[in-house]
């Protein structure tokens, strides 16, 4: 519970402030929240992924971008009545989504009774492995990490072709224009 | 430069245990928390603390941008690479009960190969997004 207010103060705190570097700041101690929230749930494997990516690795590059931008946001022009509009009805649609879901932390719903007691029960019998996050990951799952992983290598060759690309045919402009 | 001693002497000592943790959650996810993707970020971002405190030009002599940026497609090989050795040998794709006689051990080198894969590709994905930034800002 206080983690939980934790996380609403910052998220409070990061669409007030107008400087982007305290908004990337916060957004790294809103990711170790978070961690520490998973750390509470049990999950410790997504817990260790967003403290790395969420407030290692993503903050660094949200500050390398900022090198390159400038860091005040700007008073927005347009008036705001639609977007909060939007935005509320977004939320209040989740929020009437997660009235049917079954009671947090039941074991017996209907997640929990398809093929969760099979990887449970012969994950070390199948694969050796006694951490069947590892086990469903890896090898049951093996299928979607493949994807994940294209992702990831698809996500990272594209922003490499807009980052060096560009910079490439900004730079043969430079060359040019001094003759 | 005599200002930022405390941080240089600081994070030379913190570098060995950084990259020891990331084959530390690699090779042990099997049993604890952890696996390719996790320990991908963890030795990447042990590149970019290296390269925040020491500069860009200390880093890439202990990561070259050539291996970097090709870590990101090999990772994939090796993840699909694993996959197709099952289709070669007569099971299904990803099926790792080839590896081995007895197949718990083949899923167990399996998951071992295609946890390689993920943290090639996501270490090199990150360090060389972290790269590719920098030197947009020279």
């Amino acid at each position: 519970m206080v983690l939980l207010t934790l996380l609403a103060v910052v998220t409070v705190a990061i669409v007030r402030q107008r400087s982007l570097f305290g908004v990337v700041i916060l957004a790294g101690i809103y990711s170790f929240l978070m961690a520490s929230v998973l750390i509470a749930l049990d999950a410790v494997d997504v817990a260790m992924t967003e403290a790395s990516v969420g407030a290692g690795v993503s903050t660094v590059i949200l500050l390398a971008t900022l090198h390159l931008v400038k860091t005040t946001e700007l008073r927005s022009v347009r008036r705001q009545v639609l977007p909060i509009f939007v935005s509320l009805v977004t939320g209040a649609v989740i929020v009437w989504g997660t009235l049917v879901l079954p009671p947090f932390g039941t074991a017996d719903s209907i997640i929990h009774r398809h093929v969760a007691p099979r990887y449970l029960a012969e994950s070390i019998k199948d694969t050796n492995v006694p951490n069947v996050v590892t086990s469903v990951l890896a090898d049951y799952r093996g299928y979607d990490t493949l994807g994940e992983t294209t992702v990831i290598f698809t996500a990272g060759i594209g922003v490499l072709l807009l980052l060096r690309g560009s910079r490439r045919r900004g730079r043969a402009d430079e060359e040019k224009s001094p003759q | 430069m005599s200002l930022d001693l405390i941080l240089r002497v600081g994070t030379k000592l913190v570098l060995p245990f950084i990259l020891l943790f990331a084959l530390y959650v690699q090779f042990h996810g099997d049993y604890g928390p952890g696996g390719g993707f996790q320990a991908g970020v963890i030795s990447a971002g042990m590149i970019i603390l290296l390269a925040i405190t020491f500069g860009l030009d200390a880093a890439q002599r202990v990561a070259p941008k050539a291996v970097v940026d090709r870590m990101i497609p090999l990772g994939v090989l090796i993840f699909a690479g694993t996959g197709v050795v099952g289709l070669a040998l007569g099971k299904n794709f990803l099926d790792y009960s080839v590896f081995s006689h007895d197949s718990a051990h083949g899923h167990e080198l399996g998951i071992f190969l295609v946890e390689l894969g993920v943290l090639v590709t996501v270490s090199g994905t990150m360090t060389a997004l972290f790269y590719a930034f920098v030197e947009r800002g020279r």
